[in-house]
């Protein structure tokens, strides 16, 4: 198990030139496998273009209490990069006046920003219709100081999406560290407590499935009828809709697969699942992910490979939505990710 | 000609054999995809049968499909070895069970 980033323990991949480089080196190079735009160029999909702005992704730092072993964001105790109050106050700026139907707080662990609670405060005022928070449950246990998250998620009607590897111990633990497990099932238990995940209740609780090694996740309903039962049989915990998300080639997940031998045969599995009706909902069409320095991306991948949207608007300083509307996505091999089976995005499956 | 009877990487050229066959080819494949679609079993259910004949089979190209399939649909490490003790048993009842056949000759020779 990982207990320090990628970043802290100075390793090549944590530059994300290097990924690039990697992501279009060996089997693409060489012909082997097609590359993301020749793939997507035989369906006439090439270039892919921004559609109208649905879901604005801001990612309000790297700083999180675990070190899960395939974050792609490289994230944990020790990544410094947190949003600061003034690139709030341009972010609101835009919420305020978006398009958008969605707001999606990421990191990280969001709830470790200084002003993450003030920032919800003021984003729950603009009357955003889906205001999502990615928490990862064990936050909510890690300190006294976070142990009323929960009522301030619902006092603000936040949706809360958490990731939940596996309805047993030993598969959670062993992506995302010793003691997660139990400590989500508390988590989870008081968010049931007050309302969140409960049938029919407005208080929305999804989970996010990503697989635990170099395999693509199975299909969603399934693998939710599955959760849904298992953690309903052993802990009585209830949850509205899983997403099913494929781990995609960048980061710590690619230093595993690299380190384990399987990247060649991860980027087979991509390219043998793709499918070009995902092409068609993939979520960079519809999603722009603000860095915590301010800067605009296609996705939050895109935003941890260093890649800023093609588009004179890079910068929630000079932000311009209808600017950005129709832009061409920046895009490698590692959206293959997105683009496998039934498509992955933030939200789940795509197609 | 290789110099071992097994490459990893031949599971991935499966789908050729309809180059030589094609109808033949296209039926099996279609059949297979059939039986493996969510009906009375789960596709879950299925895959895990799966895994257990491909031990009895002893087919290493099956092996590492469902093994990478019932990781995929979520089943446990238990549950996997679980199910390989459940060929297993059938494999070695099936060698005891013909012990009876064995007694009775035994019986009727030399009883």
């Amino acid at each position: 198990m990982a207990t320090k980033s990628l970043q802290k323990r100075n390793s090549d991949l944590a530059n994300s030139n290097k990924q690039l480089e990697l992501l279009s080196n060996g089997i693409f190079r060489n012909g082997e496998l097609p590359t993301f735009k020749d793939k997507i160029s035989e369906t006439n999909q090439f270039p892919l273009k921004a559609k109208k702005l649905e879901i604005l992704q801001i990612n309000v730092g790297y700083m999180c209490n675990q070190v899960c072993e395939h974050c792609h964001v490289d994230a944990g105790p020790d990544r410094k990069e947190i949003m600061t109050r003034d690139t709030m106050r341009q972010c609101l700026d835009i919420i305020k006046n978006t398009g958008a139907h969605t707001l999606d707080l990421t990191g990280g662990a969001p709830e470790m920003n200084p002003d993450f609670r003030w920032f919800v405060e003021e984003a729950a005022k603009a009357g955003i219709k889906d205001f999502i928070v990615r928490s990862n449950l064990t936050i909510i246990r890690a300190n006294k100081k976070y142990y009323d998250l929960p009522e301030f998620f619902k006092k603000h009607n936040v949706h809360v999406v958490s990731s939940m590897p596996h309805w047993t111990r030993g598969k959670t633990d062993k992506q995302r560290g010793n003691g997660v497990f139990d400590k989500s099932i508390k988590a989870l238990q008081e968010l049931n407590a007050i309302g969140y995940g409960m049938p029919g209740s407005g208080l929305r609780l999804d989970l996010v499935y990503n697989p635990s090694g170099a395999f693509l996740p199975g299909d969603q309903m399934a693998m939710e009828k599955d959760f849904k039962k298992g953690l309903m049989d052993d802990f009585g915990i209830q949850f509205h809709n899983l997403f099913a998300i494929t781990n995609l080639p960048i980061a710590r997940f690619l230093d595993y697969l690299i380190a384990s031998e399987n990247y060649d045969d991860y980027m087979y599995a991509l390219v043998e699942a793709y499918n070009p009706t995902a092409v068609k909902n993939v979520m960079c069409t519809n999603t722009l992910s603000i860095s915590w320095d301010g800067y605009l991306f296609d996705c939050d991948f895109n935003q941890m490979l260093g890649l800023p949207v093609n588009s004179k608007s890079k910068h929630v300083s000079e932000y311009n939505e209808s600017l950005l509307e129709g832009r061409n996505i920046i895009i490698s091999q590692h959206c293959y990710g997105c683009t496998a089976g039934a498509g992955s995005s933030c939200q789940g499956v795509v197609a | 000609m290789q110099k071992t009877y097994y490459d990893p990487a031949d599971l991935r050229k499966f789908g050729k054999i309809t180059e030589w066959s094609e109808e033949l080819g296209n039926k099996f494949f279609e059949y297979y995809g059939k039986v493996f679609e969510e009906g009375a079993l789960t596709a879950r259910e299925k895959s895990l049968i799966a895994l257990a004949v491909a031990h009895t089979e002893q087919c290493p190209y099956c092996i590492d499909a469902y093994t990478k399939d019932t990781l995929q649909r979520g089943v446990t490490k238990d549950e996997m070895m679980e199910a390989i003790h459940v060929g297993a048993a059938i494999k070695s009842g099936a060698t005891l069970v013909h012990g009876v056949q064995m007694m009775n000759k035994v019986n009727k020779l030399d009883g």
